[in-house]
């Protein structure tokens, strides 16, 4: 009978699509333990995203809705996770391991004397206990844990697929009582990055380019074939240090984690820590000219020739099929 | 300004990691040891505020005996003392035990910030500056790419899905780390011959065991990768690969 409390993540008003993934672990951990799954959504006029959670068989849903959370502050949003936690008493709080949720979860965590189990690829409940599996060093050896205690817990995005089962949702106000004390950290500004490609971490494609492509101005093919395949774009250090790209680009230990369906890996040619960031998405291709680079030992498919003729091929190839 | 930066020893990123065989701790004998690379962003913008507003720079650290390397690292880029919390066998250490033991040494200090990277690149647990703020009851902004303090006003930002935040608080707080802060200098022959003779205060701490239920694994193998061939004959056949058996296109 455990309770599955998960903190659903909004931006103006429209869930984010981990929200759909939290939603579909947290049904799945309360149908097996006979327990429940509720949501929390904390933003202004939010009630629209409560609702939505319905889509993914979620009945009921708490709100924390005021117009002094139009953006997010750590310890107002951290204030309200913890004043439900009191209120409702869950075995597991699950939060996305994105910015937000890697930002929030420890806060939350850290108010109740308690730790974060982060980013973590695997939740179950085994008998009293919670099972989870969270890779370390970025994915080299992976970490299986049982928790008794009340089990915070971030999600790696993409981890499990979302699992739609429409119901009709019970949303409920909840007031934390904020005081001055509750918005001492506190965002000022948003500035949209106006991508028009998926985020990195979320992405089901990622077109990656490393040392190979050998300047900035080269990345216009690694961009196309992204756009081609609605992808995501990704970067190796090499590039990333050598200033080719933003450091927000970067796949490996001092990147992102990331686990796409499809990860096109160009010109990069699979230093341990490279690998380490990306080795559990489910395909991974490889393009480069050197045979024994490491990248084919890890990629499901391999072509040895030259990027710049191969990558546009592709990107005609791939525009005829789709 | 009085800083505090945490800083781990992790090991090299491009170590390869064997798990020991106890299952609970990894096999350090063949590995080489860094500063987290994360840590090395808080030193900087550490040196960075004491050169803009002067103060001083204490390190501290948890780890075992030979964390110290680490600490003499950052005192060769410019930091004043530090102290070691030593603890053998620490790495995996509840981030939250951690986080405690820190704090009481802190207790006792007088600061004005404590930097931190934004995670340790071994454990990759993310948390703990964020729960020694919490501990002390101080404000945090985690994995900041901007810094700029005014007076007791702080503000950064952060990079977050689809965009950049910029985040306020006061001091004295916690910030963490991301990679984008700074480009931090590398130690010169002076810093280095200074750094033997600045003091490193040892603490012994008590053993703690972890609190946490655990048993490492290795990741599933993967099949090995076929070359499915050479240039661009071979993309119509990657292509109806990624489609018909793949299926992910």
């Amino acid at each position: 009978m455990a309770t599955i409390l998960f903190f659903a993540e909004q931006r103006d008003g429209e869930l984010r699509k981990t929200a759909g993934e939290l939603a579909t672990v947290a049904n799945k951990l309360a149908a097996k333990s006979g327990g429940q799954a509720l949501g929390l959504v904390v933003g202004s006029n939010v009630g629209k995203c409560a609702e939505e959670l319905g889509e993914f068989g979620i009945t009921k849903v708490h709100i924390v809705d005021s117009d002094k959370l139009k953006y997010y502050s750590t310890t107002a949003y951290a204030h309200s996770v913890n004043k439900l936690i009191e209120q409702v008493n869950p075995d597991v709080v699950l939060f996305s391991a994105s910015a937000t949720g890697r930002d929030l979860a420890p806060s939350v965590a850290g108010l109740a004397n308690s730790s974060v189990f982060t980013d973590s690829t695997i939740v179950d409940i085994e008998g009293e206990s919670i099972a989870i599996q969270r890779p370390v060093f970025a994915g080299k050896i992976l970490m299986n844990i049982k928790s008794t205690a009340t089990a915070y817990i971030s999600l790696r995005p993409n981890s499990y697929p979302i699992e739609e089962n429409p119901v009709s949702v019970a949303v409920e106000n909840f007031d934390p009582g904020f005081d001055d004390n509750s918005f001492i950290v506190q965002v000022t500004e948003f500035e949209s990055s106006a991508a028009t490609r998926p985020e990195l971490t979320e992405a089901d494609i990622i077109v990656s380019g490393g040392r190979g492509m050998g300047g900035p101005e080269k990345y216009d093919i690694i961009e196309h074939l992204a756009d081609t395949l609605s992808a995501a774009v990704g970067a190796s250090r090499a590039a990333v240090d050598a200033g080719w790209r933003p450091h927000s680009d970067q796949v490996g230990q001092t990147g992102k984690t990331v686990a796409p369906t499809l990860y096109i890996a160009c010109g990069i040619s699979g230093a341990i820590q490279h690998l380490a960031g990306m080795s559990s998405s489910k395909v991974i291709v490889a393009i480069n000219k050197d045979p024994e680079a490491p990248i084919f030992k890890a990629a499901t498919y391999g072509i040895v020739g030259d990027l710049f003729d191969v990558v546009p091929a592709l990107e005609a190839e791939l525009t005829k099929i789709l | 300004m009085n800083i505090i930066v945490l800083v781990k020893q992790v090991p090299d990123t491009e170590a390869k990691i064997r798990i020991a065989d106890d299952g609970n701790q990894i096999d350090e004998a063949s590995i080489s040891f860094i500063v987290n690379p994360y840590d090395e962003y808080a030193i900087e913008a550490a040196l960075q505020l004491k050169e803009a507003h002067g103060g001083e720079i204490t390190l501290v650290s948890l780890g075992p005996g030979g964390a110290i390397a680490a600490l003499r690292t950052g005192l060769a880029m410019g930091a004043d003392k530090a102290v070691l919390l030593k603890a053998e066998n620490s790495r995996f250490m509840d981030s939250q035990a951690v986080a405690s033991q820190i704090g009481k040494v802190l207790e006792d200090r007088q600061f004005d910030l404590v930097l931190c990277g934004k995670k340790a690149v071994d454990t990759d647990a993310q948390q703990t500056g964020t729960l020694l703020a919490m501990n002390l009851g101080l404000p945090v902004i985690s994995s900041i790419v901007e810094l700029n303090i005014d007076g007791n006003q702080i503000t950064t930002k952060r990079e977050v899905e689809g965009g950049t935040e910029a985040v306020s608080c006061q001091l004295p707080a916690v910030l963490t780390c991301e990679k984008g802060l700074n480009e931090p200098r590398y130690p010169n022959l002076r810093g280095i011959m200074m750094a033997k003779k600045k003091p490193i205060d040892e603490v012994v701490i008590d053993a703690v065991d972890s609190v946490i239920d655990f048993k490492f694994e290795n990741p599933p193998q993967k099949a090995e990768g076929r070359i499915v061939g050479e240039g661009v004959d071979a993309v119509p056949k990657l292509a109806r690969l990624l489609r018909e058996e793949a299926k992910v296109i």
